[in-house]
């Protein structure tokens, strides 16, 4: 499905990272390790298209992603640092909005169980800006829920700043995708146990070419 | 693709609903620039009537450029903007929606208020309807290509500066055919001709800007 090859990021005059490839089947979840700044953040976008790579190529279906374009955005979802949150908004609209933009508009019913099953069901109707961190990472992720029909999801850090329940409750929604046959790609700094179902795994640190 | 326009369109008129007091501190700027000047050059009604449709003009084109910055630092800020970039629809649609969400709570009241400031420097009744056609008409050129501006400064530290810098040149033409309408309505003559051409570049901005605008936003990502 997902088929990388050679990608290569720099930033000014430093190297992030050189040389990654991988492919990700269906079914294929893959774990994005380094440490702080070893390009994480930046290797996942650019295999979302937010970027061009300094080399490399990224393709989807055998189709290299800067040609598919709102084609292969319609497939994926991506959750960055960034809730992607509107403050005034409720977290109700703010999931309306960003279901709209991904092609997938959904309905009041299934945006408030959504938001219910991440614990939110009290505060769907506040404006995000009177929630605290760990709720807005919620409502922002309450997006998943909804999008069990796009085959790819990338997740930046999904689980900074989630609560026990909330991380198990993460956990146990993207084992289900992948049974489905999604596939997912993130990182994360925290040990979950979700590492136990990993597939596959991209160390930034422990690339040939790595370094400063 | 029309679902998406009106989804973004009704969030960012809900978002300026919220925050009104953003769509009302342009407008209040408005007021008082166009107030200053009758102040500083005297109640001398034929001088008035001269600079007026000037005076109105440039008040409403400063006025229109200070809201530019909120077009899209917001959505920059938050990461909404990403999600817009990796949107199923078209970006150039996605941005058609935000300026015209931000055309109706940003240029909408002053194009409505418009023909009361007029009424402070003497024009006649016929003059006043016409500054407002003539804003109506000209405006949403200033927030398509203002849009363009606001795209390639996002991001940029002291953005808002040569935003004005940018933006201000182009908004020249606009400008100079706005204030001549309503001169020519004043003199007697015919405002059409320049009606037609402000719309004209209305029309155009429509169909060159978006695209300039995803361009750039795309570039203030890379």
């Amino acid at each position: 499905m997902l088929e990388v090859s050679g990608l290569a990021c720099t930033r000014g005059d430093r190297t992030l990272f050189r040389g990654v490839s991988f492919k990700l089947e269906a079914g294929g979840l893959l774990h994005v390790a380094g440490a702080n700044g070893s390009g994480k953040t930046s290797l996942l976008r650019l295999l979302c298209g937010l970027g061009t790579p300094d080399a490399g190529e990224v393709r989807w279906r055998g189709g290299p992603i800067r040609v598919l374009r709102e084609a292969y955005w319609r497939e994926v979802v991506y959750m960055g640092h960034a809730n992607a949150l509107k403050d005034d908004l409720s977290a109700t609209e703010n999931l309306h909005v960003a279901c709209m933009l991904a092609g997938r508009p959904t309905t009041a019913g299934a945006a408030r169980a959504a938001l219910a099953a991440f614990g939110l069901a009290a505060c769907e109707h506040l404006p995000v800006r009177s929630l605290s961190q760990g709720q807005k990472r919620r409502s922002a992720l309450a997006r998943l829920s909804l999008s069990a029909n796009a085959p790819l999801w990338v997740l930046d850090e999904p689980f900074s700043a989630l609560d026990v329940d909330a991380v198990s409750h993460l956990e146990k929604l993207i084992l289900a995708y992948i049974a489905g046959g999604g596939s997912v790609i993130f990182t994360t700094h925290q040990d979950a146990t979700i590492a136990a179902s990993v597939t596959q795994r991209v160390d930034l640190d422990a690339l040939p070419e790595a370094g400063c | 693709m029309l679902s998406v326009m009106r989804s973004v369109i009704r969030r960012d008129l809900t978002l300026a609903w919220r925050r009104r007091s953003d769509v009302l501190t342009t407008l209040l700027f408005f007021v008082i620039v166009a107030s200053l000047f009758p102040l500083g050059v005297g109640a001398e009604p034929q001088l008035l009537r001269a600079i007026g449709p000037g005076v109105v003009w440039v008040a409403a084109l400063l006025a229109s450029m200070l809201a530019l910055s909120r077009l899209f630092a917001a959505d920059y800020a938050d990461g909404t903007l990403e999600q817009m970039l990796l949107a199923a629809t078209p970006l150039s649609v996605i941005v058609i929606a935000k300026v015209v969400a931000h055309w109706i709570a940003a240029n909408l009241p002053l194009v409505l208020i418009a023909p009361l400031l007029g009424l402070q420097f003497g024009l006649p009744a016929d003059a006043l309807a016409v500054l407002a056609l003539a804003l109506a008409l000209g405006t949403p050129s200033l927030s398509l290509i203002g849009a363009i501006g606001a795209a390639l400064t996002l991001g940029l530290r002291g953005g808002g500066v040569l935003l004005a810098l940018l933006v201000l040149p182009l908004y020249a033409p606009v400008l100079i055919l706005g204030s001549l309408a309503v001169e020519a309505t004043a003199a007697g003559l015919s405002a059409q001709p320049y009606l037609l051409l402000l719309a004209a570049l209305s029309l155009a901005a429509l169909s060159l800007a978006p695209w300039a605008v995803s361009a750039s936003l795309r570039i203030s990502y890379e």
